[in-house]
């Protein structure tokens, strides 16, 4: 009963964080409302007891990801509001086809899906177990991924490097 | 260790069982909840209240190191000022610019004190005392901690003045730049207890060898750990020598200069509450949490200890902001950079030397000897290497400025 509730109000606030982050005209509004979403994706994981996924969710999504984004809008000049009457144009519909289309095959998928009717019992991992699966089996693929930031990370220092006059030619 | 006398263990725990004795009154169902709301009214009630000690404290601490004599009008000594203030904001204008984006101005400070007052939920203050023991609880405060730029993003960007969004600008920036180093120079002590759980790293502190206890920070890594992580969480949290994003003379008061009244004094505690949030982790990761320093001392309750110690972290906070001058844009991302991120990168690997000599040389006093002479070493030649190389390296030249002209 209250796990319902729980669910509901959780849903309830990742769907509306959802749903103003497509709807607001100002852009930093709707960077704002997705990181709501963010929110709401990492009360849902925790209230399923994913202690580990919600909190690198909160690290990752709200603490990295956002930022991210309100710092490209701010550097694109979006951050002002856009001009109004923007659902009735060419691209909305087109917008609103494909967004039907994926609601019948999401649908349809759905109805056809074999559910298990009562869940089991779901597996309780802890942070403990995943630190040590990390370290253990998957410790290669985690350094892969290591290597693969720092080459992100050195790239992106390349390009903000200044260029130094008269080597260009 | 002779185990306490039965008078110190019930004072050990007398918040404790007064939390139990008080949930008692109540039928079984609500017991739980209730413990649970006692220990966030707690929380609630005592660091806000340290925060409007060190208000005092802080303004006196200040004054004395700059020879004056800080505010005596209020109560004796001027100790009753922080009540005088409160009542100042909380009847003060509330004054919203009119450009301002009003909902986004009105949200930035309440998600700002509530992300900051979800960091204490598991900050371990006693034994027995941390409202949340869960084992990802170390991760829990970092990402918490990291949530909190947004809010300053919002601030400042609400506010629709240049001050404010440039100040949250360089707040941002800088948070994100020095949390890398703070999060690395705590993974050396969640590396050696082996667990991200916070009483658990207190517990590992908790031995004693002779008189000295086992904290993290009498080691090589745990002392070179302990340093890094006070210079990551001075910039985390905008203390001075790193205030540049509300430094005074250049940005007004930076993020915050559009608020008034008590959305301003909700700045000034998320701002005091995140400081001593951040020294509180650095005493549970490198000082021993709740330990007594030395075990003659050992009777003395261990909420006791936490906060003294807390207090001496704010007493050092307010110590350097006495002392020392403000950085420089170029500087403080160079620092963070080129200096404080190799610096926790090679004490990672010390810390992890230090760990597999013990496996390999065995037990004994002579594995200690080589560990600290190696480890020890390491550390020390690095570090004046890399700052030799480094001071060689400054150009002293005007500052150029590449897109204000």
């Amino acid at each position: 009963m209250i796990d319902t509730l729980v669910f509901l109000i959780f849903a309830g606030l990742t769907l509306a964080g959802a749903v103003a982050a497509a709807l607001l005209r100002n852009l930093v509004h709707c960077a704002l409302s997705l990181t709501v979403t963010f929110a709401g994706l990492a009360l849902l994981y925790l209230s399923l007891g994913a202690q580990f996924v919600g909190f690198t969710q909160v690290l990752v999504y709200i603490g990295a990801v956002a930022i991210l984004v309100v710092f490209a809008i701010l550097l694109t000049r979006g951050s002002g509001a856009l001009p109004g009457n923007l659902v009735t144009t060419s691209a909305w519909r087109i917008g609103w086809v494909a967004a039907v289309a994926v609601g019948f095959v999401l649908v349809a998928a759905l109805q056809h899906a074999p559910f298990a009717q009562s869940a089991a019992a779901a597996p309780a991992v802890s942070v403990q177990q995943i630190g040590q699966a990390l370290m253990g089996p998957f410790v290669l693929p985690l350094e892969i991924v290591g290597v693969l930031l720092t080459v992100a990370l050195i790239g992106a220092v390349i390009v903000a490097m200044p260029e130094r006059q008269g080597e260009d030619q | 260790m002779s185990p306490n006398p039965a008078w110190s263990r019930t004072l050990d725990q007398i918040f404790v069982l007064l939390q139990h004795r008080i949930a008692d009154l109540f039928p079984p169902l609500l017991q739980p909840w209730v413990a649970m709301i006692l220990g966030v009214v707690g929380i609630v009630a005592v660091f806000p209240a340290i925060f409007a000690l060190t208000t005092v404290l802080e303004r006196k601490g200040l004054g004395r190191m700059q020879n004056r004599l800080g505010p005596n009008r209020v109560g004796p000594f001027g100790i009753l000022q922080p009540i005088a203030d409160a009542i100042k904001s909380l009847t003060k204008e509330d004054i919203v610019p009119r450009s301002a984006d009003a909902v986004v101005h009105y949200l930035a400070p309440v998600v700002l004190v509530v992300a900051i007052f979800l960091g204490y939920a598991v900050l371990p203050v006693g034994r027995n005392m941390q409202l949340l023991n869960i084992d990802a609880g170390i991760l829990f405060f970092f990402a918490i901690g990291a949530s909190t730029e947004l809010s300053i993003f919002m601030a400042g960007w609400s506010s629709r003045n240049k001050y404010s969004l440039l100040g949250a600008m360089r707040a941002v920036a800088q948070m994100i730049s020095y949390e890398v180093p703070l999060l690395l120079s705590a993974v050396v002590a969640i590396m050696m207890t082996g667990s991200l759980n916070p009483s658990r790293i207190v517990e590992a502190q908790g031995g004693f060898t002779g008189i000295l206890p086992h904290w993290y920070v009498f080691t090589p890594w745990g002392f070179a750990g302990f340093v890094l992580f006070v210079i990551a969480a001075l910039a985390e949290t905008n203390r001075s020598p790193f205030d540049l994003p509300e430094g005074e003379s250049e940005l007004v008061a930076g993020y915050f200069t559009e608020y008034s009244g008590f959305k301003f004094a909700l700045f000034f505690l998320g701002e005091y509450l995140g400081m001593m949030s951040i020294a509180g982790y650095g005493i549970t990761l490198f000082l021993g949490g709740w330990g007594a320093p030395l075990s003659v001392l050992a009777f003395l309750p261990s909420w006791l200890w936490f906060f003294g110690k807390l207090f001496l972290a704010i007493f050092f906070f307010i110590w350097l902001r006495g002392t020392l001058p403000r950085l420089r844009q170029d500087q403080l991302m160079n620092f963070a950079w080129k200096f404080m991120l190799p610096m926790s990168l090679l004490d990672l690997f010390v810390a992890a030397l230090w760990r597999f000599l013990g496996e390999w040389l065995g037990a004994g006093l002579g594995t200690e000897v080589v560990r600290w002479l190696v480890c020890g070493l390491l550390l020390a030649v690095t570090y004046v290497l890399f700052a030799r190389v480094m001071l060689k390296r400054q150009k002293i030249s005007p500052r150029s400025y590449r897109y204000a002209e």
